[in-house]
């Protein structure tokens, strides 16, 4: 089935003005954050208009409304992954879920060095400089930088799954990189740059069979396809509401039911205690001890809402329409002369983000001609420089594609490329 | 939106021939400074040669930082400390004056081609770039000789 484009897109108001003057706006920049449709806005709006209370404090009117929806919106979000409320855990965004997971380590950790009694759980998260942590060459920096934290912090050893010249993983020495050693396996489903979406089903199963815990980072990939927790089986799962038309400033944590109940503590204070005392306290169970003080409600209630949007198009539907952009652009960027695609050349488990350089013309130029044209694009390292290394470029141009696309903005964008190459005499 | 204020003549021709790049920069008093947005990187030294700042210099990188590169060496080779400190300060001033310009502007010589680049926030930053590291040898080869 094919979308209803112009009813899609006239539902997000940031499409009906002009930019620099008299250009249409041509947004290429959701793999970074998406664009809102109105029920999105509208539903946090309307909370603060109607609804807004403390939640989980105060038993007035609003504070139980408030709770209400702040409970239904983690029900809804958790039916769209494929997986129950209580798995659920509200952050900031993708970078404080991965955070939370990556602190639970250095957390019991350092519990276990003061000879604290650790729970069955939490002894799973003890590390030091004999134990691994296994990640990919192709991670963001969000799951990049909390590891080498760990690393610093207790010695734990990090390795790296490799990419390929062509920009998969390369899964030959998966066997000996995957040991009794490994303690987690933390790995992009969609990178971010690459625009590869990982076979991360094999992974997980040889992970499971040694023991090791596993963590998949998610953020290009809800937004984008139908991601069920109970098929691909993570341990934990983390993604960010802003890239999947919801809000900024709400991210999730999926935490498996059976894990959940006895991990070590993140953000403490308030709401997420049992009992507190001068000297100590004991803590909530389920969700609520990872969402420590005043919570983000509205955010949250704007995030079902845009889960609710997102359903009503139908996730295979969202799928299908991203692929047929990104067939149609890598078609006509390998058609264009002096353009080179940097990861996978075709559509073989790959997604809608495509990343490219020109040909002496350095990104940071490239996108300040697109931009003149109206058209947003993202130019740098992306948040995950190692690639950037990896794949031997300084830096690459991303286009990348929402429901709100169409073809036209394909072309559009390879005309200015046209033009920049004019202009710089290349 | 006026591109042609951004990439004016002077900064495309700096951009294709640069002045003042080498291959590599092997000493080891070098800086290495780096745009973390946008992944613009350079490494520079400089040697005090009887009040006189020698510099050397490779980067990768955009036209704006590159250009930038190629005009501060040629405003800066060979000039004392003081005057080059006086140049990095007119240039910062150039840059936060919103296409403006500044006043006193014979200083600048071709810098004041970056005059447009100062309308452009994101590149600001590329822009000063070199002027930076610039001025971190500068400091490390004089804190070097005092020691
Ligand atoms: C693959 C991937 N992981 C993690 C993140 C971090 O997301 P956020 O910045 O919303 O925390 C992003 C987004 O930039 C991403 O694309």
């Amino acid at each position: 089935m094919s979308l209803d484009l112009s009813a899609i897109k006239s539902d997000f108001p940031i499409f009906q003005q002009k930019v620099h003057g008299n250009k249409d706006l041509v947004y290429l920049d959701s793999a970074a954050t998406s664009q809102k449709p109105n029920q999105v806005i509208d539903a946090l709006t309307h909370f603060y208009r109607t609804s807004n209370g403390g939640i989980h404090r105060g038993s007035h009117a609003l504070a139980e409304r408030a709770t209400m929806l702040y409970e239904d919106a983690r029900s809804n979000i958790a039916s769209f992954i494929g997986a129950e409320a209580n798995e659920i855990v509200f952050t900031k965004n993708a970078t404080e879920s991965i955070n939370l997971v990556a602190y639970s380590f250095s957390n019991a950790t350092a519990k276990k060095q003061q000879g604290h009694a650790l729970s069955d759980i939490e002894a799973r998260f003890v590390v030091g400089p004999n134990d691994e942590i296994l990640l990919t060459e192709m991670e963001h920096h969000a799951n990049l930088v909390p590891w080498q934290e760990l690393h610093l912090k207790t010695g734990v050893q990090l390795k790296f799954i490799p990419i390929t010249d062509d920009g998969y993983l390369d899964l030959e020495t998966i066997d000996t990189l995957i040991s009794e050693r490994t303690k987690i396996v933390s790995i992009v489903h969609q990178s971010n740059i690459l625009g590869t979406i990982n076979q991360v089903e094999k992974i997980f199963a040889q992970a499971k069979k040694v023991g090791a815990l596993t963590l998949l980072d998610s953020c290009q990939s809800v937004p984008h396809m139908p991601v069920d927790v109970s098929q691909l089986n993570p341990d934990f799962m983390a993604f960010s509401g802003h890239k999947m038309l919801g809000p900024n400033g709400v991210g999730v944590l999926y935490v498996k039911s059976d894990i959940l109940q006895d991990l070590s503590v993140f953000i403490t204070g308030g709401s997420m205690i049992e009992v507190v005392h001068l000297e100590h306290s004991s803590y909530a169970k389920g969700v609520a001890r990872f969402e420590a003080g005043t919570q983000s409600a509205a955010d949250v209630v704007g995030l079902s809402a845009a889960v609710d949007y997102l359903r009503k198009i139908d996730m295979q539907n969202v799928h299908e329409h991203g692929l047929d952009l990104t067939q149609y652009a890598l078609e006509k960027l390998q058609e264009s002369r002096g353009v080179k695609i940097v990861g996978p050349q075709t559509m073989k488990e790959r997604g809608s983000a495509i990343s490219f350089v020109v040909d002496d013309i350095h990104p940071h130029d490239v996108g300040q001609f697109l931009d003149a044209d109206g058209i947003a694009v993202r130019v740098g390292h992306h948040c995950a420089w190692p690639v950037c290394r990896r794949m031997a470029v300084p830096a690459t141009t991303r286009a990348s594609f929402y429901i709100y696309n169409q073809k036209s903005d394909v072309d559009v964008m390879i005309e200015s490329l046209q033009k920049a190459q004019k202009f710089f005499g290349v | 939106m006026n591109l042609e204020s951004l990439y004016q003549e002077i900064i495309l021709n700096h951009y294709k021939n640069p002045n003042g790049k080498v291959a590599s920069v092997d000493s080891p008093d070098a800086v290495h400074h780096v745009n973390p947005s946008c992944g613009d990187e350079i490494t520079l030294a400089v040697e005090m040669l009887d009040g006189q700042a020698h510099i050397i210099f490779n980067n990768v990188g955009c036209s704006i930082s590159q250009a930038s590169a190629s005009v501060m060496f040629d405003l800066c080779e060979s000039q004392s400390v003081s005057k080059i400190m006086e140049i990095e300060d007119s240039f910062l001033e150039l840059m936060q004056s919103r296409g403006q310009g500044i006043a006193d502007d014979e200083l600048l010589g071709d810098a004041i081609a970056f005059v447009g680049v100062s309308q452009f926030p994101a590149r600001i930053k590329c822009a000063l770039l070199p002027y930076m590291a610039l001025k971190d040898a500068i400091s490390r080869e004089i804190e070097g000789v005092s020691k």
